[in-house]
């Protein structure tokens, strides 16, 4: 025989001081709970849409991050003749061959404090191997100027970013001319310019990367091969998706793990909140157990019945935290990717999966804080209860 | 003088929207060294009464003065420390704390005085002495008897020396031989130490030990008896 | 404290919930102190520098090198009585799980330069004697089981391939602040492998008066300021904070979960004392007809509240000092000094303070105020 919800309900309402304290309690911890993932997964999502699963990026080997690389034109060359790479509308081959370096700005909101931004030199191919790269704002960058086109989640952050202003950086000064965006992923964190004109004032005459897209995306494992035993170069090649996934994972790891640990020493101090919320509710209402008993409601029942007002009390809670969490939703926030030591802008992602973990998180908050009063209620000598 | 002034006391209460006056105008006086039982019906305003002189509760209008003092002119903080000093306060039930031992129970007015540790505890254990528990010291509540129980508490009105003893029904819950043993106590109390005693009851037989019944109804004394000496 | 006993047997009434509500408290101080000291850690490594040292970088940016000639010409300057150099170099070892820093050093200088780096002499002389020598911290010796002799394979990231050095040194930091895992070694190695003229990744100069800094790092910018590699030059300190800033908002993040641990476990904390309260309305009510005043009672509650957050504060706060103590905890290197510091116990325990009072402000005002008759009444 169950016993009704409403005798629940209308218990916790008898209640309300105690009952409000604990679930906000548990709103609190499930608040930091998904706001802490929401940021490991913001980030997490900024990187895995700056790849495409069609292109591949390759590095000089043994390189673990574009910045530690290095490749010859004679490489460039090598891969733009590859049969694998596909073929522009203009006839030709989808290859960018890059230059990657770090240059320091100064932040907009303290000019004291210096980012190292991405500066990406890249080919007009660029621009069409990238297919989640839109220029939103002005031109593209002309060939053998020096201009360049800046990521949309710098333009805020960094001063002399507008179109029309010139930014100086490596002792030259360089106009902006466009603003680009990208899906949100790590490319609108980056400086784009013509690989030519980057080369001779940074490194001298050498790619950081060549990117190209694929003509069959599914013979990526034959292309590696190829490539990577091909005796005249030395190098690795990613499937430029996994590579921006795996820069992820450093830092990605990190949030998940600090997110656990954080929210599972404060999940125990909320548990034992509720623990003592239900064991007073048992004390309190152990004649009204008794009664329940004596009409011969089974233990079992009894059980249930205060493990299910637990579990309300803590869902309750963990509604209100989704709540206290959503509007985090979308803030920008700014991180040093340590993989490749840039900076990298990305926004909080409250996504619906997230709400779930974490109303799911408050119940078994909940069902854990209310299983030893609830057994005790289930225990109630009925005698001595309804004394 | 006596003890107990109770001058025109008038009290009423405020229940939902309808007003209920207890007293109208009672005066009443309770000599020194006196052992006076109120008694009367339920309702009739006994607990009130006590309550009023011990200044847990204030009258609506009219004055009570104890031992000189006008109880209602002093200020809460005051009051307290009045209390401490000449009031001794047995209720019918529930008078000890669960989690301290009669030990830690009677001790706990002397706390709010200056003597020392080792003088209070001398103080409490003649106070134990006197109600006959000394071998009861360091019992909790829940290991007593009600009778044992009573005796500790009252152990506690009498162990700071108070002027007055009040005892709001303190055998209600009792045995008729734990009740025998708390009002023959009372009754040694009042004779060889001559504390002056007020006990609410419904008890015939504490009745029977008091010096003077005063019989309460519907706020009005409307019996004066003297019994024995 | 005449009336301990009399809170103490108050606690102990509701064993369970004494101690669930101190260990909540204990928890919630221990994660404050963990949290915090992530912040003060990466601002002391912000902090960190000595006011006599000066690092020059190539102005377009830190990955950038400067010619190995700039030596010569900085140690001329005026004001500059030493200059090393250093160059980071991307190694991995084994399956690269475990970062740690590596860094090319011209020997002799660098070691004089910072004689934070603590290192016997005969280790010393064996640095400087062998080529492919390398000194590492003694964490990092600890952490890959090491000794003294053994070769190490790393692979390079930057400079690709495989590098080969023999351990001749272990060196204990002078100040915690100072990673105890870096491995160190000579960058004459590095250049004769790359066959290559030599490149500093930066230069380290000792200046004669850290008063002046600011002019002769001028002088130095001003040096080279038309050359193929212009410099930017800083005190130590301006270097590593800007590393530091790397951490972007974290100080922020730590802080706001800081301050939402704290207010979960006030909830909990005020909750318990006003169950616990509430229980006891009686016994107040006796205790006031004794002749306990209002304030006394008041007292009395805040004093079994502050028990209970302070011992929670003992508890948690001690824990974390003792634990990364203990464990000498530094985040995988990340954050070397990683010490809960007395500011933040300080903190900590403020906090506690206000936790005692937030949490048992209700109860104790509720028990100061509580009409005697009326509680009676409640009890019959």
């Amino acid at each position: 025989m169950k016993i009704p919800l409403v005798y629940n309900v209308r218990s916790v309402l008898q209640r309300p001081v105690s009952t409000a304290l604990t679930a906000l309690g548990i709103a609190l911890v499930v608040a930091v709970f998904i706001g802490m993932l929401a940021l490991a997964s913001g980030f997490r999502t900024a990187l895995v849409r700056t790849g495409s699963d069609r292109n591949v990026l390759v590095l000089r080997r043994g390189a673990d991050s574009e910045l530690s690389s290095g490749l010859s034109r004679e490489t460039a060359s090598i891969l733009a003749a590859s049969p694998h790479v596909a073929t522009g509308a203009d006839g030709h081959p989808l290859v960018s061959p890059e230059v990657y370096v770090l240059i320091p700005l100064p932040k907009i909101f303290d000019t004291t404090q210096v980012a190292n931004v991405v500066a990406r030199g890249v080919s007009d191919q660029a621009w069409t191997v990238r297919s989640n790269v839109r220029v939103v704002a002005g031109r593209k960058p002309e060939s053998g100027r020096s201009e360049i086109c800046v990521g949309q989640r710098i333009v805020a952050r960094f001063p002399r970013t507008g179109i029309g202003e010139t930014l100086r950086f490596a002792g030259r000064d360089w106009s902006v001319v466009c603003h680009f965006a990208a899906g949100g992923s790590a490319f609108e964190s980056e400086i784009w310019g013509e690989n030519e004109q980057f080369m001779p004032v940074f490194r001298g005459q050498v790619f950081q990367s060549i990117t190209m897209r694929l003509s069959d995306p599914g013979a990526f494992a034959e292309v590696k091969r190829a490539l990577e035993t091909d005796k005249r170069m030395t190098v690795d090649v990613h499937r430029e998706s996994d590579f921006y996934v795996q820069q992820s994972q450093l830092l990605g790891r990190l949030l998940r793990v600090l997110a656990f640990l954080i929210t599972g020493i404060m999940a125990i101090g909320a548990v034992f909140g509720a623990v003592n919320t239900m064991y007073a509710a048992v004390a309190s209402r152990a004649p009204e157990i008794g009664v329940l008993l004596t009409l011969g409601f089974h233990p079992r029942s009894v059980l249930a019945s205060f493990l299910l007002e637990s579990a309300i009390i803590a869902a309750a809670g963990g509604a209100a935290g989704c709540l206290f969490a959503l509007p985090i939703n979308g803030i920008v926030t700014s991180t040093t990717n340590w993989a490749s030591f840039s900076e990298i802008a990305f926004s909080f992602r409250v996504t619906p999966g997230l709400l779930l973990a974490g109303l799911v998180f408050a119940v078994v908050m909940g069902v854990l804080g209310g299983f030893f009063p609830a057994r005790r209620a289930a225990r109630v000598p009925v005698v001595q209860a309804i004394r | 003088m006596a003890l107990v002034q109770i001058r025109d006391v008038y009290k009423s209460f405020q229940r939902d929207s309808q007003r209920i006056d207890v007293f109208t105008g009672l005066s009443l006086d309770v000599a020194e060294g006196s052992f006076t039982a109120l008694m009367g019906p339920s309702g009739s305003g006994k607990s009130t009464l006590l309550n009023l002189i011990a200044g847990l509760d204030r009258p609506t209008s009219g004055t009570v003065r104890v031992a000189g003092a006008d109880v209602h002119a002093m200020s809460a903080a005051q009051l307290a420390a009045w209390r401490a000093r000449h009031i001794g306060f047995v209720f019918q039930q529930l008078n000890l704390l669960p989690v301290l031992t009669a030990y830690q129970n009677v001790e706990l007015p002397l706390l709010l005085t200056r003597l020392s540790k080792k003088e209070r505890e001398e103080r409490v254990r003649v106070a134990l002495g006197v109600v006959g528990l000394d071998d009861r010291i360091h019992h909790y509540p829940r290991q007593l008897s009600g009778g044992q129980e009573q005796r500790v508490a009252i152990a506690r009105a009498i162990v700071a020396d108070p002027t007055l003893i009040l005892l709001d029904e303190p055998t209600g819950q009792l045995d008729a031989r734990s009740s025998q043993e708390v009002l023959t106590l009372l009754q040694r109390l009042n004779s060889e130490f001559g504390k002056t005693v007020v006990i609410v009851t419904h008890d015939a037989h504490a009745a029977d030990k008091a010096k003077a019944v005063l019989h309460l109804e519907k706020g009005v004394l409307i019996e004066r008896a003297a019994v024995g000496a | 404290m005449r009336y301990l006993p009399l809170v103490l047997a108050n606690l102990g009434r509701h064993k369970r919930r004494t101690f669930l509500t101190t260990a909540s408290v204990a928890l919630a101080l221990f994660l404050f102190a963990s949290l915090r000291t992530v912040v003060t850690t990466i601002a002391a490594g912000a902090q960190f520098g000595s006011a006599r040292r000066l690092v020059a970088t190539n102005a377009t940016g830190i990955v950038f090198p400067l010619p190995l000639a700039y030596a010569g010409r900085l140690r001329a300057l005026p004001g500059v009585q030493a200059v090393s150099w250093a160059n980071w170099f991307g190694g991995r070892y084994g399956d690269g799980k475990r970062f740690f820093a590596t860094f090319a050093v011209d020997p002799a200088s660098y070691l004089d330069m910072y004689p934070e780096i603590v290192l016997p002499a005969d280790q010393r002389d064996a640095f400087l004697r062998e080529r492919s020598a390398a000194i590492v911290g003694r964490r990092l010796l600890d952490v890959f089981g090491w000794h003294l002799g053994q070769d190490v394979t790393l692979q390079g990231t930057i400079f690709s391939g495989d590098w080969t050095f023999t351990i001749r040194g272990v060196y204990t930091p002078s100040d915690p602040v100072i990673n105890d895992d870096m491995l160190i070694f000579r960058h004459d190695y590095l250049d004769e492998r790359m066959n290559r003229a030599g490149f500093a990744g930066w230069y380290i100069l000792r200046i004669d008066d850290p008063n002046n800094a600011a002019g002769i790092a001028k002088l130095v910018d001003d040096q080279f300021r038309n050359s193929s590699a212009p410099t930017k030059t800083g005190t130590e300190q301006a270097f590593n904070a800007s590393f530091a800033t790397m951490w972007g908002n974290v100080s922020l993040l730590m802080n706001t979960i800081g301050m939402a641990v704290v207010f979960a476990i006030l909830l909990v904390t005020a909750n318990a004392m006003m169950m616990s309260a509430r229980e006891r309305t009686g016994e107040v009510a006796v205790l006031k007809t004794i002749g306990f005043s209002d304030w006394r009672l008041f007292g009395l509650v805040m004093l079994e509240a502050g028990l209970i957050t302070l011992t929670g504060a003992v508890l948690g706060l001690g824990g974390a000092k003792l634990l990364y103590r203990a464990t000498n905890f530094n985040a995988a290197g990340f954050l070397p000094g990683f010490d809960v510091d007395g500011t933040t116990l300080a903190v900590g325990g403020a906090i506690a303070l206000l936790l005692m009072l937030a949490s048992g402000l209700v109860p104790a005002v509720r028990a100061a105020r509580l009409p005697v008759v009326q509680a009676l009444r409640h009890v019959e």
